[in-house]
């Protein structure tokens, strides 16, 4: 039962995360509050993996938060539940490729909801920073690891494994 | 991912020529989920019909549901370690630093103009204070897009 549940919820996900990259966050944070599956700090953990993973994050989040939820085949099944959408839509536009030039109106919708997925990963990553930042130590580092982001832009898997080893030299 | 479509399936394989996969890409992004799974998707269904369809989308996760999946099972082992503890205390400061950074560059790309930015502060408003769920919002920003019409 709990995989009717786990697809029913990744695949609304895939239906509605538009936007690619870490669209998926604030979903999978409404998730956590919603269920029993994970914690808002294992969402943190789940991103680290995701981005230090080859392959989409998005598909990576849900691979992660379908194992964690109930293991290998929660993993498989939120994964296709995920897909599943974008599956069926893509099928459908390319048995009609030649009418569907209209991604213009695509671009108005996007013009709206690209500002509220801005405003939706912000409010997740304040959330979870909640839970990260509980000292000044912690608070400190972060602006440190923003600064090097922002002006030396390497691969997050950097930044995530330079995390790790300062997180056990200072034992964090 | 996108370079590395394009070198595999237009110039090593010759399945797509350019202006096909620039098609699939423009509509991989106009259409929900995850860009580079939409174009395998597309590619699959030129080569295949429906089956080369689900062949190739199978091929494009596989490699992320193998991977992520070990990956899982092995923090889970090693969790109670102290110095894996200690590592991931640093591992989830970068990743808030990667968000905060991630939201500062799509900000920088996606907020143009006052329309705009009263939509984010409105949906911000209402996260905080309204805790509506994510699908709503899409859908009624969305909704919202199709009316404003941009640029008008």
């Amino acid at each position: 039962m709990i995989y009717g549940l786990l697809f029913w919820e990744f695949f609304k996900i895939g239906l509605f995360a538009l936007g690619g990259g870490l669209v998926t966050v604030p979903f999978l944070f409404n998730l956590a509050a919603k269920y029993p599956w994970f914690s808002a700090q294992e969402l943190v953990d789940m991103i680290a993996v995701a981005e230090s993973s080859p392959g989409p994050i998005g598909i990576n989040m849900a691979t992660y938060a379908g194992f964690k939820t109930s293991g290998v085949l929660g993993g498989l099944t939120a994964t296709f539940g995920l897909i599943f959408p974008s599956v069926v839509i893509v099928i459908i536009i390319a048995k009609l490729l030649n009418r569907y030039r209209g991604s213009d109106s695509f671009m108005n919708v996007m013009y709206a909801v690209h500002p509220a997925v801005i405003a939706m990963i912000l409010f997740a990553g304040i959330e979870l920073g909640r839970i990260v930042l509980i000292n000044p130590i912690t608070i400190f580092m972060t602006i440190i690891f923003w600064g090097a982001i922002h002006f030396i832009k390497l691969h997050p898997v950097v930044y995530i494994i330079l995390g790790g080893i300062i997180g056990i030299i200072l034992k964090l | 991912m996108i370079p590395l479509l394009q070198a595999e399936l237009v110039e090593r394989k010759k399945w797509l020529n350019d202006s096909e996969i620039m098609d699939y890409y423009s509509i991989g992004q106009c259409t929900p989920g995850v860009i580079a799974v939409n174009v395998s998707t597309f590619t699959g269904y030129k080569l295949g019909g429906f089956w080369g369809a689900v062949a190739a989308t199978s091929g494009i996760v596989s490699p992320s549901l193998i991977i992520i999946t070990i990956l899982a099972k092995v923090i889970n082992l090693f969790f109670d370690n102290q110095y894996m503890m200690h590592a991931f205390t640093g591992i989830r400061i970068a990743v808030i630093a990667l968000m905060a950074d991630v939201v500062v560059s799509m900000w920088r790309k996606n907020i143009t103009d006052w329309r705009q930015l009263m939509i984010f502060i409105l949906v911000l408003g209402m996260m905080i204070f309204a805790a509506v769920s994510p699908i709503w919002i899409v859908i009624a920003t969305g909704t919202l897009g199709l009316a404003l019409k941009r640029g008008s």
